[in-house]
Parts: C-alpha cells; sequence; structure tokens
C-alpha cells in the first residue's frame, strides 16, 4: 500500500484585505499526484519557491488541500479526526535544529513527543534510549542541547520523531544550516533509519549530493512535478535539471563536461568510483 | 592594507562557568581587494571573529588595524568604521522591515547625513548592484522571493557605501541557481568595484572558485591562511577539523590513484576538466 498518496493536490495561499476580499491567490501546488511506497527513500528537490515546504506542510496536514487529496497511509488529511494519527504517522524535520529542540536536557527533548502520545513511562524510556541509539547519539543523553554541534541537534531532532515511531519522516532541508561534517552525519543517520528500522524518507534537499543515494526522486518547478525517476535517469538530464535553477553534483557535471569536450563517457557517473572506472575503461578503449 | 588583527583574543562570559574561549591569538592581515573565503565548523570562531571587524565585539586583549589605525584607541569613530566595513548577517532577510524595498535599502544612507539625492543616489546604485530592477522598488520586500529578498538585504549594507564587504553563508538555503547568483554578484563587486570581500562559507566548491585566499579557523585559531589550492592540498587535516576539500579534489585524488599521471592541485571544474584532457591528449 502507499504510505503517501496525493491525487491531483492543489494548494493556494490566499491573500484578503482587511475587509476579507481576496486580493490575491497564489497556486503554490499544481495538480500534484505522487505515490511514496512503504520503506523507500525518496529526495524531493526544487528551487526556492517551487512547492517543497508547501508540500511538506501539507503531507502533514499543517495544511490542508484547495482542491484534490492527501491520503496518509489510508487516512484523508480533510479529516480532522485523523489529525494526530497523521502527525503520529509522518513526522517531520525542519530546517533550523535551533527552533525544533525544546528540552533542557537531551532525554527530556526526545521523550517530549511521545509523553504528549500518553505513552507509559517506562516504555517512553525504553524508546528515548532506542531512539538516541538509531542516531547515534546515546552519549549525550544527559547533556544540554545547547552544547550540541547543529548536525547533532539535527540528529536529536531526528530522534525526537523516531520516538513517537513513526512509519515516515519529512525532512524539510535539514541540512542548509549545518556544516559539511553536520551534513553527512544527517544524511547518514537518515538512510541508516530507513533501512535498520524500515522508516519511509521524504528528504527535501538543495544539494545534489545528498540525493544520489535516494530509490527515488522528485523534481519540482513552479508548483509542478517536472521530472521523476531514480538518480541517475534525474541526473542524466544536466541541461533540463539547470533550466528548473538546480544543478547536478561535481562529479557528474565533470563526466557531463569531459563528454562534451569528445570524451566517450556514459551518461550520469555519479560518484568517484564510478568516474575513476569510467576513465580508465575510456583510456584502455 | 586594510585590515589587520594583531594576537586577538575573545573569551565568552570570561569568569562564569559558561567562559569559552572564542578566538585564541589570532593574527590575519587583509589587504584591498582581497578576496578572503573564511572556513571552519560550526563553533569554530568564523562568526565571532567577523563580528570584531567593524567592532561589534570587543576583544578581550589583542588589537585591530583599520587603515593604520587601532579601532580600539581612544576615541575612535566606530560609526565610521560600520560604514567602511559593511556586515551581512547570516539570513539577513530576517531584517528587512521597510514597507517598500526602497525604503529598507535607504535606511543605512539616510542615517549617514546625506542629502535626499545623494540617499536616493546610493539607494538605486546598490540596487542596481545586485540586480534588483526598478520595477520592484516600491514592491514589499516580504513578497519577493527567498533570493530577491536575500539581495534586497545585501543592498542594504552595499548603500552605504562599505570598502570592505563581509558575508556570514550568504547562500545558506538558497538554491544552486540562487547561490550562484549572489556569489557572482559579490564576485563582480569585487572586479568592478574592487570591494575587498571576507565570505563565510561552508561550501569548500564555493571558496575555491572565488576566493584568492582562504582563512581555515579550528577552535578559535587560524589553522591555515594560504591560498585555495595550497589550503586544500592539506585535505586530510582539513577533515580530521570537520572540513574537507572541494569534490574536485578527491576526483583528482581517484584518478591519481588508478595510476593517472596527473596534477591533483585542481580545485574546480574548469580546472579538472583541463587538466583532464591535457593528461588524455599526452597519452593517446
Amino acid at each position: 500500500m502507499d504510505i503517501i498518496k496525493t491525487d491531483n493536490l492543489v494548494f493556494e495561499y490566499v491573500t484578503t484585505n482587511e475587509e476579507g476580499d481576496v486580493t490575491d491567490v497564489n497556486r503554490a501546488l499544481n495538480n500534484l499526484n505522487i505515490d511514496v511506497q512503504k520503506g523507500d527513500f525518496v529526495a524531493i528537490l526544487g528551487h526556492n519557491g517551487s512547492g517543497k515546504s508547501t508540500l511538506a506542510k501539507a503531507l502533514n496536514a499543517i495544511l490542508l488541500p484547495t482542491k484534490g487529496s492527501v491520503i496518509i497511509k489510508g487516512m484523508d488529511t480533510r479529516v480532522e479526526d485523523n489529525l494526530w494519527d497523521i502527525r503520529q504517522t509522518a513526522g517531520m524535520v525542519f530546517q533550523n535544529p535551533d527552533n525544533q529542540i525544546i528540552g533542557t536536557v537531551v532525554e527530556e527533548d526526545v521523550g517530549f513527543g511521545p509523553e504528549n502520545l500518553g505513552v507509559p513511562t517506562d516504555e517512553i524510556w525504553t524508546r528515548v534510549e532506542k531512539s538516541l541509539k538509531d542516531v547515534n547519539m546515546l552519549d549525550y543523553r544527559t547533556s544540554s542541547p545547547n552544547k550540541l554541534s547543529g548536525g547533532q541537534k539535527q540528529r536529536i531532532a531526528i530522534a525526537g520523531i523516531m520516538a513517537m515511531q513513526p512509519e515516515c519522516i519529512i525532512l524539510d532541508e535539514p541540512t542548509a544550516m549545518l556544516d559539511p561534517n553536520g551534513r553527512k552525519e544527517v544524511i547518514q543517520t537518515v538512510h541508516e533509519i530507513n533501512k535498520t528500522a524500515n522508516v519511509t524518507v521524504l528528504l527535501i534537499t538543495h544539494y545534489m549530493d545528498e540525493v544520489i543515494d535516494a530509490d527515488k526522486v522528485i523534481v519540482m518547478y513552479q508548483g509542478e512535478i517536472v521530472m521523476q525517476g531514480n538518480p541517475r535517469e534525474i541526473f542524466s538530464r544536466v541541461d533540463e535539471l539547470k533550466s528548473y535553477r538546480l544543478d547536478v553534483p561535481q562529479v557528474t557535471e565533470l563526466a557531463y563536461e569531459l563528454k562534451k569536450a569528445g570524451l566517450d563517457l556514459p551518461d550520469a557517473v555519479l560518484t568517484i568510483d564510478e568516474f575513476t572506472d569510467a576513465m580508465s575503461k575510456y583510456l584502455k578503449g | 592594507m586594510a585590515i589587520k588583527i594583531e594576537n586577538l583574543n575573545y573569551v565568552y562570559s570570561p569568569k562564569t562557568a559558561y567562559e569559552k574561549v572564542a578566538l585564541d591569538k589570532v593574527n590575519i592581515e587583509i589587504n584591498d581587494g582581497d578576496f578572503i573565503g573564511l572556513i571552519g565548523h560550526t563553533g569554530s570562531g568564523k562568526s565571532t571573529l567577523v563580528q570584531h571587524l567593524n567592532g561589534l565585539l570587543k576583544a578581550t586583549s589583542g588589537a585591530i588595524y583599520y587603515n593604520g589605525q587601532n579601532i580600539y584607541s581612544e576615541g575612535y569613530n566606530f560609526k565610521e568604521l560600520r560604514s567602511k566595513v559593511g556586515l551581512v548577517f547570516q539570513y539577513p532577510e530576517h531584517q528587512l522591515f521597510g514597507t517598500t524595498i526602497f525604503e529598507d535599502v535607504a535606511f543605512g544612507p539616510s542615517n549617514q547625513g546625506l542629502s535626499k539625492a545623494e540617499i536616493d543616489e546610493r539607494t538605486r546604485k546598490a540596487l542596481d548592484m545586485v540586480g534588483i530592477s526598478e520595477d520592484l522598488y516600491e514592491s514589499s520586500p516580504f513578497e519577493i522571493s527567498g533570493g530577491q529578498k536575500r539581495r534586497v538585504a545585501i543592498a542594504g549594507v552595499l548603500a552605504m557605501e562599505p570598502e570592505v564587504l563581509v558575508l556570514d553563508e550568504p547562500t545558506a538555503g538558497l538554491d544552486p541557481k540562487g547561490r550562484d547568483e549572489i556569489l557572482e554578484q559579490i564576485s563582480k563587486l569585487h572586479l568592478e568595484n574592487n570591494m575587498t570581500i571576507v565570505l563565510v562559507s561552508h561550501s569548500m566548491e564555493d571558496v575555491a572558485k572565488y576566493a584568492n585566499r582562504i582563512i581555515v579557523m579550528n577552535n578559535g585559531q587560524v589553522k591555515f591562511n594560504d591560498e585555495p589550492k595550497a589550503v586544500f592540498s592539506h585535505y586530510k587535516e582539513l577533515e580530521e577539523i570537520g572540513l574537507a576539500a572541494p569534490a574536485v579534489t578527491y576526483i583528482m585524488d581517484g584518478l591519481k590513484n588508478i595510476g593517472f599521471d596527473i596534477d591533483v592541485s585542481a580545485t574546480t571544474i574548469e580546472e579538472a576538466k583541463k587538466e583532464i584532457l591535457s593528461y588524455i591528449s599526452r597519452v593517446q
């Protein structure tokens, strides 16, 4: 079964004046049809203002569709009674680590979610321990979140969501504010929980190199889905991606440039190993 | 010489349980016309350092000379320093407040005791420099795209006509095209207006492409201070302190490891392409 399904999803931001008359309508999502299977790792790319974050909020019932529907594990986001179950099924991690940590001690922060779900105390502690282990932060359980690096804070935020035992995690540019090491830590963590805990992941990002290990990539442009496929299919279309204000990983770009210069190289080289293989084959061939 | 930093120390919350040495005997010279890339992991002291450059933070000890004058000497004119050294914070668009874009950008110069005509001229010039066209002048700064907002915020600093422009991660959160646009604008200010630039960045690719010198901070100290190729040749040490080299460095290294006899110092795609093509024509 699809864990996330949108059917002709439309969302409009409507501006009204003081009298309540509509002065402006901005269609942020235009007829989106998305299917995500349980256990998938799906990446969403798109320029600033392409509708990525609006989509994330629509999936979590923070925003409700103007037209069409969003179904999370069979539950329609428009039905108010589903709200808590939807948010427990699909947890969200946001861009700024400092805006989503509320506890003064790491373990209390992680326990906040399950506590609000009415989970018994013993069970909360079991979950806190397991979630911190999942994100490789167990050693910091009694630390103050203030003393942690950005990457560590984001992993705590992820643990906080994991403690609610969601089936799906939506991450909205979780690495935008992090240094290279922090980015690596977070992306690795997300891949691990996807594999070991079988949590479905929806990763929204601007960094092309974070996408190459995804099962599926969705490219958005001006509120619409313009490309869908696996990373290799997506990154073989370099010029098209650039026309959507995006990019390709550096190694892909270099291979593409060399190919344009006349070298017979394969399309969409995604890793350094692939690149060196292709180069040595080229020289031997 | 524009800025000379001598034995600079800065301690947060001294003599308390939270005491933390953020800058530890920092010595740096920034010359007129430099384009400096300032890198370091979160908490390495980059942002603390740049806030000293225009006197927002006062050093615990040490000195900063701006055009030969110690800014900590008695009676030093900080107001003038702040108009000469423009500081663009992280997420500067959070500081937009004007009802129109024009008004927002004009705020800085209108506090510098200029005539209305001069204020207008500077505001137009600054908006032109960041590529904001006249038809947007009367729009609200809150109704434009993220990349545009950031450029308006940068224009607000440019309108003060600084000699040195310091930018703290100006491309964070922008899409790839938006990143390129902002960096191209900054590069243009450097090349065409000879502005001295200090760019704080987490992107090794960006500093490799634009900076003529890279300063690496670690634990409040200057770890490296050299031209990009020299700094990135230490990529193993950079990794140990939470950084990395540009992706291209790893690619060239990979080729060398499988027996390509190439120069591995390339840090940009352009350079790598040239070196690889020249290698191929040599061996074929």
